[in-house]
């Protein structure tokens, strides 16, 4: 294939990543099939009961169901139209609600966006600023303090975080409300657990970029010309400090989205990442799908970012 | 996939660093704990004496008694095994098939190579915490679950590290001289594959070994890993946070447990690695 007419961007960023959606979406896809196809009990039966309600399920319903969607098929034709079925958004409706999953998806997403932001947003303003202060005098106690208090922050699971700040925040304090959502402070905590655990790494990776940097011989000529310390930052140490961190963003991510999972449960945030502790929970098959392939899609678009930003900070990338 | 694997040369550091000895010592510490405690003390995690319900530490009972006036001692300790014994299962099953894998990937090149690693790609498209959900949705009340989850997810560490490092030694010359002189592969593999990968064997695992513990705390935390009455450590955190005012002592303990557990295996792990 000519690769003439694909500008760089496209080929180094979005067709991988686009790759790697479509294989999200037939990793959940297979996953959820294999699910269904587990379940104790005829599948007809299961539909119909999530269609009907439970006391209007009869043989002729099942029948129904069986002939509509091909149950009977073998395997292979139904993995494909329930990949298909994927493909279009389709997910169907939930088992417990009888809502359409589409419909509480979009309501959930809203709720675990506003979180991921908050809480990248907070980590961004704790983690890097600290890195390059503790970057520029290594050794010094900033530096030493960072260390351990980020060796013991990278110890503790999401979870624990969070358990530990609502006992102390919220129940010791009792600066901010321990569960909920709705006003701003119910995002307090949660993002605040989120936001410590990414900016324990940030700031160990922006602390060794600042140290690299502030020992290359252009930050050394910057000062030598005559530059304050202000302005050789801004000029020469911002961008280059900012690609490894941006960088290491797109590793964090991993962190990010599992860390919805269990925050949003523990905080009782009312986000995708509890509605699939509580699908898995009930075996809503549905729900499983469609939160799984929306919490690995947007990890997928989180990624996209990343790479895009990188380019932009970066352009000897693109050059390359 | 962004986590660019800058390796350090083998013997660039020692490799019984301060920190690691630490770490080893800490570990070392949990796992006596463990696995001595029923040994000294005579308990069972699962008896209750209804009158010792959130009871604090005595001389007879050191840690104190859970909301079901279970021994905390004897609690821990077999949480603790549960873990420990987990996650060395899981990265042994994963570190196996991982590096054969990498290194198979790497020798034979071509298909070989790309059809692995397409396995790898996509297991690496989900976080690895999803993925373990999933697989225990469809392997739901199976004790196994956790653990097959889990090993599937750290097996791709050990396969992109191995098949890396193979990259660049299959075409090294001293391989090539190995080759030429009728060495087969296993001599090839034990003499100049190995050395270079053991060393990063022992960090991988490391951090395998913290994630797989940080995941089962924190799947039987949100109810769907290990089931009650098991003990187990993010699951006690679930039992006992609304006596956290009774009872805080019984609340912290499986907290600062986790907590140790993680540090020591992070320290074991190393200091180049975030």
């Amino acid at each position: 294939m000519s690769n003439h007419f694909i500008p760089p961007v496209v080929r180094t960023v979005i067709l991988p990543r686009l790759a790697q959606a479509v294989m999200v979406a037939l990793l959940v896809g297979v996953l959820t099939f294999i699910l269904v196809r587990s379940l104790p009990g005829d599948m007809a039966y299961r539909i119909a009961a999530g269609r009907y309600g439970y006391d209007m399920v009869d043989t002729a319903a099942a029948d129904a169901v069986r002939r509509e969607l091909g149950l009977e098929q073998p395997a292979l034709t139904a993995l494909g139209s329930w990949l298909w079925d994927i493909l279009r958004l389709d997910f169907g409706n939930s088992l417990i609600s009888g809502a359409p999953v589409i419909k509480e998806i979009v309501h959930q997403f809203g709720a675990t966006v506003e979180l991921s932001l908050a809480a990248v947003l907070l980590s961004l303003l704790i983690g890097p600023p600290l890195g390059v202060l503790a970057g520029l005098r290594p050794g010094g106690w900033l530096d030493r303090v960072l260390l351990v208090v980020s060796s013991g922050l990278r110890s503790l699971p999401a979870f624990v975080l969070g358990l530990l700040l609502i006992i102390l925040l919220a129940r010791e304090f009792g600066w901010f409300p321990a569960a909920g959502h709705g006003s701003a402070s119910n995002l307090a905590l949660p993002a605040l657990t989120l936001a410590l655990g990414l900016a324990a790494v940030s700031a160990r990776v922006a602390r060794d970029a600042m140290l690299g940097v502030a020992q290359s011989p252009y930050y050394a000529f910057g000062r030598t010309k005559g530059l304050s310390e202000r302005q050789v930052f801004a000029r020469h140490g911002m961008r280059n400090v900012a690609v490894p961190i941006v960088t290491y963003l797109g590793v964090q991510f991993v962190y990010l989205i599992e860390g919805v999972v269990v925050v949003e449960s523990l905080f009782a945030w009312p986000g995708i990442g509890h509605a699939l502790v509580h699908a898995i929970f009930a075996r809503d098959v549905p729900m499983i799908q469609g939160t799984a392939l929306v919490m690995g899609l947007m990890f997928v678009v989180l990624n996209t970012g990343v790479d895009l930003a990188c380019r932009w900070l970066d352009p000897r990338v693109a050059r390359a | 996939m962004a986590a660019d694997l800058s390796l350090p040369l083998v013997a660039e550091r020692s490799f019984w660093s301060t920190q690691r000895i630490i770490g080893v010592a800490l570990l070392a510490a949990i796992v006596a704990f463990a696995f001595v405690t029923p040994f000294v003390f005579d308990g069972s995690p699962t008896r209750q004496s209804l009158r010792n319900v959130l009871g604090a530490p005595t001389v007879l009972e050191p840690l104190g008694y859970d909301h079901l006036g279970r021994s905390m001692l004897a609690r821990m300790s077999a949480a603790l095994r549960l873990s420990l014994g987990l996650a060395f299962l899981s990265v042994i099953t994963a570190a196996v098939p991982g590096i054969a894998l990498g290194i198979l990937a790497a020798w034979k090149g071509g298909w070989t190579d790309r059809l692995i690693s397409l396995v790898a790609d996509a297991f690496l498209a989900l976080p690895g915490l999803l993925l373990v959900l999933m697989f225990i949705a469809i392997v739901q009340d199976a004790p196994w679950a956790l653990y097959v989850g889990i090993s599937l997810v750290l097996w791709i560490e050990y396969f992109r590290l191995t098949r890396s490092i193979t990259r660049a030694l299959v075409l090294s010359p001293a391989v090539q001289a190995s080759q030429l002189l009728g060495f087969g592969p296993l001599y090839i593999v034990r003499r100049h594959i190995w050395p270079e990968i053991a060393p990063l064997v022992l960090t991988v695992g490391a951090f395998g070994a913290a994630s797989a513990i940080a995941a089962i705390a924190a799947l039987s935390f949100v109810s769907v890993g290990v089931r009650p009455p098991t003990p187990e450590l993010g699951l006690m955190m679930t039992e006992l946070l609304p006596y956290y005012h009774e009872a805080p002592h019984a609340l912290l303990q499986p907290v600062v447990a986790v907590f140790l557990l993680i540090l020591s295996l992070n320290l074991i792990a190393g200091s180049n690695s975030r």
